[in-house]
């Protein structure tokens, strides 16, 4: 871990305009995908401004009848939030899915959208990875791929996003706010949060420099089964191999979001449309331009098999 | 305080450790100077409450919690299994929540009260839930133990508080305390000897007596 | 004291203390943080540094040059010793790859530096700056690959032949012939490897973590070109070690040469995500099994290869070692080769042998019965042998296979077992019933002790044996106390130190038995001492009991003995040729209910039963917890370990505790032990054998079998993910 300097911001307009203007600043918050990466030089900030204090950890209701999520609540907090557990229970389970308790009561919302992939390659720095080190070649396509990404990957890499949280929060359309070095807040669609690697997968989202997550609204409760599966090797404390989160209607429309398979919450409003037809249909078009390895093609079958048990369960 | 890594007390524990009299011969590099002392903006004067004592500690900002609690303060209850978060080894309770000692750094918990095992209860004085460890045999090399504990504390705790799990079937209602709700709360703690089946006894246990 | 012939009545035999089920004596220190491990010794008045390694970012080549500048001249680095700087060292005996020195790169992560600061931020630092220049060269990493290579090992017996395999397999009337393969594994014990070493003069003092004290000694010395009697070893409480403790590590090294570079005590830790590829691990294995039988379901022909790779200078993982002895049959033969592989070393991991060969023929054995149409657990009864299946006139010392197999059988419910794969449904759970036998050899090593009794009555005992959560310091105690007479509480146990008598060690199961066994020697030393002493000379009817000596209507307190000196006793147990005339094994069953979900294709344990016939249980508590922990790791072994060979670069990929997954609580169901209630004379005078490794064999295959008849659908090669069924699984509605 390289040596930084390190402040307790106290307003988020302060702690944006720090990260801006310092360079190599970092935010921290939970810590817990942040320290992992830098006791390996992964992430090397020079500075670290600790936005613990900004009063970030309320959930609140909004105008339009959804919540406003605070970016520091934590994942525990936000999975055991009443409102959650009642009206937003895909977002409760996939939280509960994912890490372990201990990692639960650190790890913030805003955090949790923004960990990194957990591809072997990019953890490991003496190994090429274009995401870790632009340029340096992907080991990862030629090597040890079953957890990675099928869909939306390109010839420079294959890693998939981790998190639990962000295929629930996908499926619910929830929106993330920021505030900007200047001080300007944005709204940014989850859709829109995270990039698909391309050429440049060491960009990983659409903030700035020195943009600051401050909350993730949730729009007004949609209602309906709420599902969320996980797929996984061991029975908990693991990442998915694929997970799959549902909003089904009693009429058989519905929403799904899928985990573990791509560089971000896999998510095609055309293939909600075919929920209905069943999961086959949907997976097909989910999965359109799927480019799996030999070691990870099973996790085609494996979300069309995990999607078909999940609608058996709404159907209940 | 302890004093520093010395072992403690009841004459059985002291029997079984008499080999930890030696101590370490060589102190002629005391006065050995630091070269290059790190940057002091690059450490911060952090206060935090261990145990119930309050503690001071001018610490390399890159330090986390746990080397400030086993290589600063001497308290090696707390173990270093991965250091990345992978384990549990580390599990230590901050404002009496369980958290992975090696995932933060001390210089963010200004003010916080931590308890370790140490603090948990004592050779001649243990917590309810040292004793059922013991007396179930929830252990066997013994590292992963003191986060075991910590955080079987903490979890009941949550409980408690009505927090679910992944296993919670509704999550509507009261959250219960059954084998598979505590196997699923404990599985951030691994446990490579295999004592699960008798840490969850002696957790069970435990918590039918809270009940 | 020489055994050599079977032991007979003896004080032991009481069984007042032994084979009670007493709580560790350990656990006070272990529940509240208060035992130490090595990384944890502290003496207020010394300044330690801290080194941190660097290790080798190429699997195979040399390094051209290391530029240690910017690491040199970093924030609180006091010195950064190099391989390429101090030249060639010794390779211990027991080591493969070298732990340090040299140019030569023989594996990835191997360490070729330790950079010693004053703080662990700055020496882990600053090992970042070191700059290595690699000359890298292609190597040969993928087993399946190389194994056309692979040759006949430098074993004792790499091949063994009886009758005419060939013959009697070709005229059987059902055959199997089939090919399995397991995965190169990770022993991942909780306590990564950690040393201190401190030098006064040119005395060498190391706090480690080793399972073997006398080996480390004996290679620390020799790697670093001094003499064994100025090198102690201190290592009271090991978090864990399943083999990977065995021999000298490269923490070891690295502290002792940091420390006199530094002219301070060094602390090295290795890092997790540096364990996997620095240490070694289980090799993989390919296995071929081919059995023939009649239809009376009796074994003609038994065939077992395995193919390992490992090192130059390495050996062959010896998967095919129970199939020599577990069931019977007149024709029979094994073979094992060796490839060369530029892997990290491969070594023993618990049970090294059985443990990946019961895997397969354990499998094969569930495959064969369902052949012959028979029980699984009765085709493996009507196969049992009394004898050594090689050599007929030499008996198992004690064998009760047969009574693992029936009482677990009936406890387990085994009649209930669906015979129709893929035909018990529990929702969307397949439901599945699997068993395996369990198998391991119980071996005997020589293991010396001290004992002393102070004028309070206390009684000391002092071996340089090791507790690595097996539970040595209880049963020590449980033994000194049976034979002295005197309450568990007034036994002081102090292990893990080379100023005390050579142990056994802890390895291979032989730990439990044989270290207790040497501490029985030097506990009949000393009572021979206290009768004397106490006046009762050849009495042959001597009771120590209740901290008295009794003979006939004579009774004297044992502390009288002890007079103000106090006395003591040393002794070893050294073995005679029992274990040639006797062939001493342990066996079990293993029984376990699994359910598949029928979507995805996920494994759940949902019950599990271990039977065991292992000789006297010592302590049923801490046996009981070793084979529980065994039967953990066999779940680990079937669903979910793999060390992940990069085949291109040559390393294993999953390198940490997130990435190789082991069992955590939410795998594991209440899990059941039953030991049947034996002696084995033939084995020491303690008449118990090993358990911590028998409770590891055939638990897998126990697995895959179960899955098997959950789903129909059989998978040969470990772990068994659910990849690997998904394809094969119930279409869905």
């Amino acid at each position: 871990m390289r040596a930084f300097s390190y402040e307790r911001a106290s307003t988020t307009e302060a702690a944006a305009k720090a990260a801006a203007t310092k360079e190599g600043a970092k935010f921290i918050a939970g810590g817990t995908n942040l320290l992992d990466l830098m006791k390996l030089e992964i992430e090397t900030p020079t500075h670290l401004i600790d936005v613990n204090e900004l009063g970030l950890d309320q959930i609140e209701p909004t105008p339009e009848g959804g919540l406003r999520i605070g970016a520091l609540v934590r994942n525990t907090d936000l999975a055991a939030d009443e409102r959650i557990r009642r009206d937003y229970q895909l977002l409760s389970r996939a939280l509960l899915a994912g890490a372990s308790g201990q990692l639960r009561n650190r790890a913030t919302t805003a955090g949790n959208l923004l960990q990194r992939t957990r591809c072997p390659y990019f953890y490991d720095t003496n190994q090429p990875c274009n995401k870790r080190q632009p340029g340096s070649g992907c080991a990862a396509l030629a090597g040890f791929s079953r957890q990675l990404a099928v869909v939306g990957v390109s010839d420079a890499c294959i890693a998939n996003h981790p998190s639990d949280m962000a295929v629930a929060m996908r499926a619910l359309d929830a929106v993330v706010e920021t505030v900007q070095p200047d001080g300007t807040p944005r709204s940014v669609p989850i859709a829109d949060l995270h990039r698909l690697p391309g050429d440049t997968p060491h960009i990983e989202h659409v903030l700035e420099r020195g943009e600051l997550i401050t909350a993730v609204v949730l729009p007004k409760p949609v209602g309906g089964k709420q599902i969320y599966r996980k797929v996984r090797d061991r029975a908990s404390y693991a990442f998915a191999l694929v997970s799959v989160g549902a909003v089904i209607q009693p009429d058989g429309t519905g929403r799904v979001a899928v985990g573990g398979i791509a560089p971000k919450p896999w998510r095609d409003e055309a293939a909600d449309g075919e929920l209905p037809n069943g999961a086959k249909a949907v997976t097909a078009k989910l999965l359109t331009d799927a480019r799996p390895t030999e070691q990870n093609a099973f996790k085609l079958t494996l979300v069309e098999r995990t999607l078909s048990a999940v609608l058996a369960e709404a159907r209940g | 305080m302890q004093s520093p890594g010395a072992l403690e007390i009841s004459r059985r524990d002291l029997l079984v450790a008499s080999a930890a009299t030696v101590t370490v011969a060589s102190a002629s590099s005391l006065g050995h100077a630091q070269t290059n002392p790190p940057a002091a903006s690059q450490s911060t004067t952090v206060g935090f409450t261990v145990n119930g004592e309050r503690r001071e500690l001018r610490l390399d900002n890159r330090t986390t919690l746990l080397d400030a609690l086993r290589e600063h303060l001497h308290l090696t209850g707390t173990k270093k299994g991965c250091d990345h978060g992978q384990c549990g080894a580390c599990t230590v309770l901050i404002d009496g929540r369980r958290v992975n000692a090696c995932l933060t750094l001390a210089v963010m918990h200004e003010g916080d009260t931590i308890t370790t095992i140490e603090g948990v209860g004592q050779p001649g004085n243990l917590h309810p839930m040292q004793a059922a460890f013991v007396n179930h045999d929830g252990f066997q090399c013994g590292y992963c133990t003191p986060g075991q504990i910590c955080s079987s504390i903490a979890m009941l705790e949550e409980i408690a508080a009505n927090i679910p799990s992944h296993v919670t079937s509704d999550l509507t209602a009261p959250a219960e305390i059954t084998a598979a709700e505590i196997r699923e709360r404990m599985s951030g703690n691994i446990c490579r000897c295999g004592a699960y089946s008798n840490i969850v006894e002696a957790i069970t246990e435990v918590a039918g007596r809270k009940a | 004291m020489k055994f050599d012939t079977p032991a007979t009545t003896n004080p032991i035999d009481q069984l007042k203390v032994v084979g009670q089920p007493i709580h560790r004596i350990d656990g006070p220190l272990k529940t509240t943080g208060r035992a130490i491990y090595a990384y944890e010794w502290h003496d207020p008045n010394t300044r330690y540094a801290y080194g941190h390694v660097v290790g080798s970012a190429i699997a195979k080549g040399r390094i051209r040059s290391m530029d240690v500048t910017a690491a040199r001249s970093a924030p609180g680095v006091i010195a950064v010793v190099t391989s390429d700087g101090i030249g060639e060292l010794k390779k211990g005996e027991f080591n493969t790859a070298k732990l340090f020195g040299g140019t030569e790169i023989q594996h990835y992560h191997q360490a070729i530096a330790v950079v010693v600061a004053e703080t662990f931020e700055e020496a882990r630092a600053a090992a970042q700056l070191v700059k290595v220049d690699y000359a890298e060269e292609k190597g040969v990493f993928d087993l399946a690959a190389a194994r056309d290579t692979a040759v006949k090992p430098e074993e004792d017996e790499p091949d063994s032949a009886v009758g005419d395999f060939d013959g009697a397999f070709s005229a059987a009337v059902v055959k199997l012939d089939q090919t399995y393969t397991t995965p190169d594994q990770s022993h991942a014990m909780m306590e990564p490897h950690a040393s201190i070493a401190a030098w006064n003069g040119d005395e060498l003092t190391v706090w480690t973590s080793s399972q073997m004290i006398d080996w480390w000694r004996t290679d620390l010395a020799t790697t670093l070109g001094i003499d064994k009697e100025k090198v102690h070893i201190m290592s009271p409480f090991i978090g864990g070690g399943f083999g990977v403790k065995l021999f000298l590590r490269s923490d070891a090294v690295l502290a002792a040469l940091a420390a006199r570079e530094a002219k301070r005590p060094v602390k090295v830790a290795l890092p997790r995500p540096f364990l996997m590829n620095n240490t070694t691990h289980r090799p993989a294995t390919i296995q071929r099994i081919r059995i023939g039988a009649g239809r009376d379901g009796k074994i003609t022909a038994i065939a077992h290869e395995s193919w390992s790779g490992d090192l130059p200078g390495g050996g062959p993982e010896v998967a095919v070692q129970q199939t020599r002895l577990l069931y019977a049959g007149e024709n029979r033969m094994t073979a094992m080769r060796l490839a060369t592989l530029d892997l990290p070393e491969g070594n023993a991991m618990r049970a090294p042998g059985e443990a990946p060969g019961m895997m397969a023929l354990e499998i094969a054995m569930d495959e064969m019965a369902e052949k012959l149409g028979l029980d699984p657990v009765e085709f493996r009864i009507i196969n049992d042998t009394q004898v050594d299946p090689e050599k007929p006139e030499r008996p198992f010392s004690h064998r009760d296979l047969v009574g693992c197999l029936r009482t677990g059988a009936e406890r387990f419910g085994w009649q209930e077992r669906n015979k129709q794969p893929g035909g018990r449904r529990d929702g969307n759970w397949l439901v599945g019933l699997g068993v395996a036998s369990a198998f391991r050899n119980n071996l005997l090593v020589p293991s010396g002790a001290r004992v002393r009794l102070d004028r309070e009555g206390v009684v000391s005992v002092e071996t340089d044996m090791t507790d690595i959560g097996t539970g040595s310091y209880t049963i020590i105690a449980q033994t000194a106390a049976e034979m002295l007479g005197v309450p568990v509480d007034k036994v002081a146990v102090s292990l893990g130190d080379s100023r005390f008598p050579v142990s056994s060690g802890s390895g291979g199961q032989f730990g439990g038995n044989c270290s207790t066994a040497g501490v029985y020697a030097a506990c009949v030393k000393l009572r021979e001492a206290a009768a004397q002493k106490l006046g009762f000379n050849n009495a042959d009817d001597l009771i120590f009991a209740d901290g008295e000596v009794r003979s006939g209507d004579r009774r004297m307190p044992l502390t009288e003995a002890a007079g103000d000196e106090g006395l003591v006793a040393e002794d070893s147990i050294e073995f005679g040729k029992l274990a040639e005339t006797h062939q001493q094994s342990t066996f079990g069953a293993h029984f376990v209910e699994v359910g598949v979900d029928v979507a995805t294709g996920e494994t759940r344990i949902r019950r599990m039963l271990a039977v065991c016939a292992a000789g006297r249980i010592l302590n049923p508590i801490t046996a009981r917890s070793q084979v529980i922990g065994a039967m953990t790791m066999g779940v680990g072994g079937a669903l979910s370990e793999e060390l992940v060979v990069d085949k291109e670069r040559g390393f294993f990929v999953n390198h940490d505790l997130a990435a190789y997954e082991v069992p955590v609580h939410a795998d594991i169901p209440h899990q059941e032990v039953i030991f049947l209630d034996e002696t084995d004379p033939t084995s020491s005078p303690m008449k118990a054998k090993g358990i911590a490794e028998l409770g590891l064999c055939g638990v897998a295959a126990a697995v895959a079998n179960a899955i098997y008849n959950a789903t129909g659908v059989r998978v040969r090669d470990y772990p068994i993910t659910l990849d690997k069924l998904i394809k094969d699984l119930p279409e869905l509605s």
